[in-house]
């Protein structure tokens, strides 16, 4: 694996916010990166993509898709993977990835991240897919494990067994959303960190943080990974006990909803950049 | 569950947006929409949608409010689901929804106001086309007007309600002004949007400007697209509109005149 060299110098980034251009812009913290929902800027051009460039001009970016349905029993759409090859080529990103899910169907997008069976059907499907995404974009991408709500009597495959394989087989990167797996853990009754230690570290490219709430009707037996505040110290703890095992990786914190000012997240960012400085000589090394 | 996986995700997918979500599912998928996490998937897809539609209509909620806006906009979702995965752009048919949509007839020019929201997307996201400047359109002789036509900017936009001073209405709602608004004139008023420097650009626009701009995005010669604006309003001041149309960014290049299409006067 050649994962770190790429990216050593990515710490700690941030999901970018438009109401956060200028300060993002203007922001010089060290090891800075940012991400952006690839769908967001799939547009022909006008304010928001001469924004992306300007990011673009003064820190690393990452592109994260939401929508390619991966998982869907169909190739990607050739018009959105063009678009998506589009916006590769424009911005160069240092990262881009998608998630094992699927949400466009028969040509109407819903906008989740739905499930599916670990099924051999669906892990070829989902090899095959990404093997036409990697080939259109001439480069790997990271996929990432959503949240889980249902309990599936179909599953052939563990989460992690089945997320190694598709990586063996497609030759693409794994992003380990750590608070999805809280999320999942604590909604399916298994361990969270068992799972965690269960991710073979030289797969892991990136790792997500983001916020969560309680179901508004059952509480806490239903965790929903809704992006809507700062990032739980239970995942946080989950995240150190990661990063100590598999070493340091590009982390993104994650905020879509209540978005405080750009300083606030930073802060929030700021913690994950000097956790992953206590592992500094992984990035010299590279 | 043992389904193949098209079946599954056809199941699925019909069981989100269904009212009675087990009513027509498969015997294999019961299992699954009876548990209370596939609640957290349907408001999910929904949340997704009217979120995106108030977002992109933000003068039609600022009109109607929240409660309304979001349960106007749960009913178009379940009918109309995005054709496209940029929610930026989703809501093209949401105009013609509240046209027919019968609670909104109380706001007669509701669905005028939707249609002004939706051209201000889409000048937001064309194409970065250059500017055409006004010499050169001033540098034309008579002989060459008649064989030369304007090539709308990819930004351009603009929308004309014989009914509405849809000018004043929507730009006194689109966003919160400190600014004491001038008195509404009840007469009939056009919006032009382009995208001079960056950001969209809104000014008011005559029916001579409306049916200039429909006669050059058919291809019609300068001299065609004037006739036109004065077809629709004799008295109009065809150099003032031309400039206001240059000074706003409305074109992008000259172009050769196409024949035969300068009488189809609607864009």
């Amino acid at each position: 694996m050649m994962l770190m060299s790429t990216h050593a110098m990515l710490t700690g980034g941030l999901g970018l916010k438009p109401q956060h251009f200028e300060a993002a812009d203007a922001c010089a913290a060290p090891g800075l990166w940012f991400e952006v929902h690839a769908e967001n800027y799939m547009v022909d051009g006008g304010p928001r993509l001469a924004w992306l460039e300007r990011i673009r001009a003064s820190h690393p970016l990452s592109l994260h898709g939401v929508s390619l349905s991966l998982a869907a029993d169909a190739p990607p759409d050739p018009r959105q993977l063009e678009r998506l090859a589009a916006l590769v080529d424009r911005v160069e990103p240092a990262l881009v990835s998608e998630h094992l899910a699927w949400s466009t169907w028969r040509g109407a997008y819903r906008p989740d991240l739905l499930p599916v069976p670990r099924s051999r059907e669906v892990l070829q499907r989902v090899v095959d897919n990404i093997t036409c995404v990697q080939q259109r974009l001439r480069r790997r991408i990271a996929l990432e494990n959503p949240s889980h709500y249902l309990r599936f009597d179909a599953h052939e495959y563990g989460e992690i067994e089945f997320l190694v394989e598709i990586a063996r087989r497609s030759g693409c990167a794994l992003l380990l959303d750590v608070n999805n797996v809280h999320v999942s853990a604590n909604n399916l009754e298994y361990s969270a960190a068992e799972t965690l230690d269960a991710v073979p570290a030289e797969w892991v490219e990136e790792i997500h943080l983001a916020g969560h709430s309680a179901d508004p009707n059952l509480g806490d037996v239903l965790l929903i990974d809704s992006h809507d505040a700062p990032v739980a110290a239970a995942v946080w703890a989950l995240y150190e006990r990661l990063i100590n095992r598999i070493g340091p990786r590009p982390t993104l914190v994650e905020r879509d909803e209540n978005v405080p000012g750009f300083d606030e997240l930073l802060s929030e960012r700021d913690h994950a950049h000097s956790l992953l400085s206590l592992h500094q000589p992984l990035a010299q090394a590279a | 569950m043992q389904l193949a996986l098209h079946a599954y995700q056809d199941a699925f997918a019909a069981a989100l947006l269904a009212d009675d979500p087990a009513a027509d599912a498969p015997e294999e998928l019961r299992s699954l929409l009876a548990q209370p996490g596939f609640a957290v998937y349907r408001n999910t897809v929904l949340k997704g949608c009217i979120d995106a539609l108030q977002a992109n209509f933000p003068t039609v909620d600022r009109l109607v409010g929240d409660e309304w806006f979001r349960a106007a906009a749960a009913i178009h979702a379940r009918a109309t689901l995005p054709s496209q995965v940029s929610l930026l752009v989703y809501g093209e048919s949401f105009p013609d929804f509240l046209a027919a949509f019968e609670p909104a007839q109380e706001l007669p020019y509701l669905a005028d106001v939707a249609r002004v929201d939706r051209a201000w997307t889409e000048s937001h996201v064309a194409a970065d086309d250059p500017l055409l400047e006004p010499p050169a359109v001033v540098a034309l002789s008579p002989a060459q007007m008649a064989t030369t036509g304007l090539q709308l900017h990819a930004a351009t936009r603009w929308h004309w309600s014989d009914a509405w001073p849809i000018h004043a209405l929507w730009s006194r709602n689109r966003s919160e002004s400190s600014e004491e608004p001038a008195e509404i004139v009840w007469a009939g008023e056009g919006v032009l949007l382009t995208r001079p420097y960056g950001a969209v650009h809104c000014a008011a626009l005559s029916g001579a400007g409306a049916a200039f701009l429909a006669a050059c995005a058919t291809g019609a010669s300068i001299e065609q697209a004037v006739l036109a604006a004065l077809s629709a309003e004799p008295a109009a001041d065809i150099a003032a509109l031309i400039h206001q149309l240059l000074d706003a960014g409305a074109f992008s290049a000259l172009q050769p005149a196409q024949r035969d299409t300068a009488r189809k006067e609607e864009e």
